[in-house]
C-alpha cells in the first residue's frame, strides 16, 4: 500500500509576528517543528508499512527549511520526501493550500492512501484533509481512532464521533484524518539520520506541477481575505483584587455566597 | 478571475469533448457542454479543444453577488435530535439575514429526520429543505456532500453557517472546496455588511490575535461555529416558514464507505452542561494537586475542566479540555486557576457568564477578560476558600 502523509512545519512556540501590511504570518527565523498531529498521521503509515508494505511519501508545503520537517519524517522511516516552496505559493488560505498539495501529491506519484494529523497547533481549523480529498476526488473519513486492518481495495476503520464510534470500510484511494493517540508516534532513530542524510528532499515549484496558473495558488487562489488583524477586547466591569490572599480568598467565598453559588449546599 | 466560455456551435461531438478534462469537469447534457465545479482552470480544454473553449478574462472580478440571496444553515442530526448548535446558528443567521432582508434557509439532511423539520421553524428559518433518505442513516462524507451542494445550486444561499462539530468540520470544507469558495473556521463573531460579505472573527495565528476575514469575491461563504459560541434564540412561531422535500437522485446516492458497525458510547457529561467550572492550567504544579480544585468544583456543584497543556500532560480527560481544539463552555461561573489565558483557550469560555481568574503573574492576558482577576497564589486562595465554604455548610 503506497501511502502519502501530508506534514506541516509550525512555530514552535505561539509568539508570531504578522506583516502589518499584508495581513500575513511571516514564518521567517521563528524557531519551528514539525506540526505534533503529523507525528500520528506518519506513525500510523509506518505501521501499515510494516503489516502490508509499501512506500510512504511525506509531503509540506512551506519554505526551504520546511525540509527539516521532511528530513525528520525519513528519520522515523519515511521513504520519500516532497516539498512545495515556491513564493507564488505564498499567503494560500485552505482553499489554496489544499489545491496546491493535491497538485504535490498527484505529482509525487502515485498513492492508495493519504493520511494527515487531526489539526496544525498553528491554524488550528482541522479543514485541510476534507479539502485536500475533495480536490483529489476521493472519499475522506475523519476522526479515526484506531486502523482495523487493510486489503488491496479498502481499509477498515474506526472513527471517533461525539456519540459514537463508528467501524467503516473505505474503498481506496481514500483519505483519513487520525486521531491523537491512535497509535504512539516513535522517536527518530540515529541509524535512519545517518541512513538518510544523503536522501533528496525533492522541491516542488509552480513550474513541476500540472497546473501552473499562478492565479491558484498563494494569495490570489485565496478565496477568504484577512481584513485586519486586532488584539481581542477586554470584557467591561472588571475587577482586580491585588490584596493578600487571605483578603482574596473572603471576597471571593463573598462573592459567591452574594450570587447564590453556594444555595446549593442548603 | 478568468473563466471559460462553452461556445456550443463549434462542438462536433460534445460527447468526445468531455475526455479532454483529467478533473471530469466537462459534462455532456443532451449535446449540450457544461464544465461543472470540479473544473480546476487548468485550461487543457481551451489548449485542446480546437476552440470550443475560450478563455474570458475579467477585469473586475468576481461574482454576481445578487445571485446569491440569503443565509443558510447545515442541520445537524444526532440520535434523532437536531443538535442544538444547529437553533444557534438560526438565531444568528435570522440576525444576518435581517440585516440584508433576506430569508433564512435551513437544510436537513438523514433518514426519518422530516418530523423534525418543524422544529426548525420554530427558532425562525423561513424555508426548510428536508433530504430525508437511508443513504443518510450515517454520516457518509459523499452523499452528504452531494445532498448540500445540490440544495446550494437550488437555493443559491449567499452565506452557510455550519456547526463546528466533527461532522460539520467534515462537511464544510469538503463543500467548500466543490465550489471552490473561502470557509472560515471556527468563527467567534459574525456581522453582515451592506454588499453581503459575511464578516467573520475569529482568533488566529494560535497568538493572542483576532483575525477579521471576508469572502468578497466568491459566493456561497462557508463559516462553521463551535457549539455554544451564540446562545439559542428564544423561540419564534414562524407559521410562513415553508418545508420543502427534496430527493437526491439515486445516482448521486453512492459512496465509498460502509459502515460496517455503529457502537453508541457510553455517555459522559459533558463540560459544555455544567453550570460551573473550576479550570487547571499552567500554573498548578503537579497532578495530585488537581484533587483540590476538585473538590471546590464538587462544593460549588461543577465541573473541573483544563487547558491544553494540562491535557496533553494526561493529568485531566482529553473531554474536559476547554479551548479551541477542546470544548466551549458557556457556564454561569468559571473560576480558572493558574491559566494564563492563551487566546486558544479564552475562544472556549470567554461566553461565561462570571470569570474569576486566579493567577501570580499581574500580567497573564487572562486578566484582560476577567470579571475578576485575582492576582494571587492559588495554593493559598483555594485551600482557604474549600475551608469557607466547608464551614459555612457546617453551620
Amino acid at each position: 500500500m503506497n501511502i502519502t502523509v501530508c506534514i506541516k512545519q509550525v512555530p514552535g512556540t505561539s509568539q508570531v509576528e504578522i506583516d502589518p501590511g499584508t495581513g500575513v504570518l511571516k514564518r521567517d527565523g521563528v524557531a519551528s517543528k514539525m506540526n505534533p498531529f503529523d507525528l500520528y498521521a506518519l506513525e500510523t503509515a509506518l505501521r501499515l508499512k510494516q503489516r502490508y508494505g509499501g512506500e510512504i511519501t511525506v509531503i509540506s508545503m512551506g519554505p526551504p527549511q520546511a525540509q527539516a520537517v521532511i528530513r525528520e519524517a525519513f528519520m522515523m522511516g519515511a521513504d520519500r520526501g516532497f516539498l512545495l516552496s515556491d513564493r507564488r505559493f505564498g499567503g494560500a488560505d485552505v482553499l489554496a493550500t489544499s489545491y496546491t498539495l493535491s497538485q504535490g501529491v498527484r505529482a509525487a506519484g502515485a498513492f492508495d492512501l493519504v493520511i494527515c494529523g487531526k489539526q496544525t497547533t498553528d491554524g488550528d481549523t482541522a479543514q485541510v484533509g476534507p479539502e485536500l480529498a475533495e480536490t483529489l476526488g476521493i472519499p475522506h473519513v475523519t476522526n479515526v481512532c484506531a486502523v482495523r486492518g487493510a486489503d488491496e481495495n479498502a481499509l477498515t476503520v474506526t472513527q471517533d464521533m461525539p456519540l459514537h464510534r463508528l467501524t467503516a470500510k473505505i474503498k481506496l484511494p481514500c483519505l483519513i484524518t487520525v486521531e491523537k493517540g491512535i497509535f504512539e508516534p516513535r522517536l527518530p532513530s540515529y541509524k535512519l539520520m545517518r541512513a538518510t542524510a544523503d536522501r533528496e528532499v525533492k522541491i516542488l515549484t509552480l513550474d513541476d506541477l500540472a497546473d501552473k496558473d499562478p492565479a491558484h495558488y498563494g494569495l490570489n487562489g485565496s478565496p477568504t481575505q484577512v481584513k485586519r488583524i486586532f488584539p481581542p477586547e477586554k470584557s467591561d466591569g472588571q475587577e482586580r483584587w491585588n490584596g493578600p490572599e487571605p483578603e482574596s480568598s473572603e471576597r471571593l467565598f463573598r462573592f459567591l455566597a452574594d450570587h447564590k453559588f453556594l444555595q446549593k449546599l442548603g | 478571475m478568468p473563466h471559460i466560455v462553452i461556445h456550443q456551435e463549434k462542438a462536433a461531438d460534445p460527447q468526445a469533448l468531455t475526455g479532454l478534462c483529467p478533473f471530469g469537469a466537462i459534462e455532456a447534457v443532451d449535446g449540450k457542454l457544461s464544465i461543472n465545479s470540479a473544473c480546476r482552470m487548468c485550461r487543457n480544454c481551451i489548449k485542446r479543444g480546437n476552440g470550443v473553449f475560450e478563455l474570458a478574462e475579467e477585469s473586475a472580478p468576481g461574482v454576481d453577488k445578487s445571485a446569491w440571496r440569503g443565509v443558510a444553515v447545515i442541520a445537524e442530526v444526532e440520535e434523532g435530535a437536531i443538535h442544538p448548535v444547529t437553533f444557534e446558528l438560526i438565531g444568528k443567521a435570522k440576525e444576518l439575514a435581517a440585516k440584508v432582508k433576506q430569508p433564512v434557509f435551513a437544510l436537513l439532511i438523514g433518514s426519518g429526520v422530516s418530523p423534525l423539520a418543524p422544529r426548525l421553524a420554530e427558532y425562525g428559518a423561513d424555508e426548510i429543505r428536508v433530504y430525508d433518505q437511508e443513504v443518510f442513516r450515517y454520516f457518509r462524507i459523499e452523499p452528504f456532500t452531494a445532498a448540500a451542494e445540490d440544495f446550494i445550486r437550488k437555493v443559491r444561499p449567499s452565506a452557510i453557517l455550519v456547526g463546528g462539530t466533527p461532522a460539520g468540520r467534515s462537511l464544510a470544507p469538503r463543500l467548500a472546496a466543490r465550489f471552490r469558495t473561502g470557509l472560515t473556521a471556527d468563527c467567534t463573531k459574525l456581522d453582515m455588511s451592506e454588499t453581503t460579505d459575511l464578516d467573520q472573527i475569529r482568533p488566529a495565528y494560535g497568538g493572542n490575535i483576532m483575525a477579521h476575514i471576508n469572502t468578497p469575491r466568491h459566493r456561497p461563504q462557508f463559516a462553521t461555529v463551535r457549539y455554544k459560541i451564540f446562545p439559542i434564540p428564544p423561540k419564534t412561531p414562524n407559521p410562513g416558514a415553508r418545508i420543502v422535500r427534496e430527493e437526491l437522485p439515486q445516482e448521486k446516492c453512492v459512496s465509498g464507505i460502509e459502515v460496517l458497525q455503529a457502537e453508541l458510547k457510553e455517555r459522559v457529561r459533558g463540560i459544555e452542561d455544567a453550570e460551573v467550572i473550576v479550570a487547571a492550567g499552567r500554573g498548578v504544579r503537579k497532578p495530585e494537586d488537581l484533587a483540590m480544585l476538585q473538590e471546590l468544583a464538587d462544593l460549588l456543584d461543577g465541573r473541573l475542566a483544563g487547558t491544553r497543556a494540562v491535557v496533553e500532560a494526561g493529568w485531566i480527560d482529553g473531554r474536559c479540555q476547554i479551548g479551541l481544539s477542546g470544548r466551549t463552555v458557556k457556564p454561569k461561573l468559571i473560576i480558572t486557576c493558574g491559566v494564563s489565558g492563551a487566546i486558544q483557550f479564552v475562544a472556549g469560555m470567554n461566553g461565561s457568564e462570571k470569570i474569576v481568574a486566579i493567577n501570580t503573574d499581574p500580567e497573564a492576558p487572562i486578566f484582560n477578560i476577567a470579571h475578576i482577576g485575582i492576582c494571587g497564589d492559588l495554593y493559598k486562595i483555594v485551600p482557604d476558600l474549600i475551608e469557607k465554604i466547608k464551614r459555612a455548610r457546617e453551620e
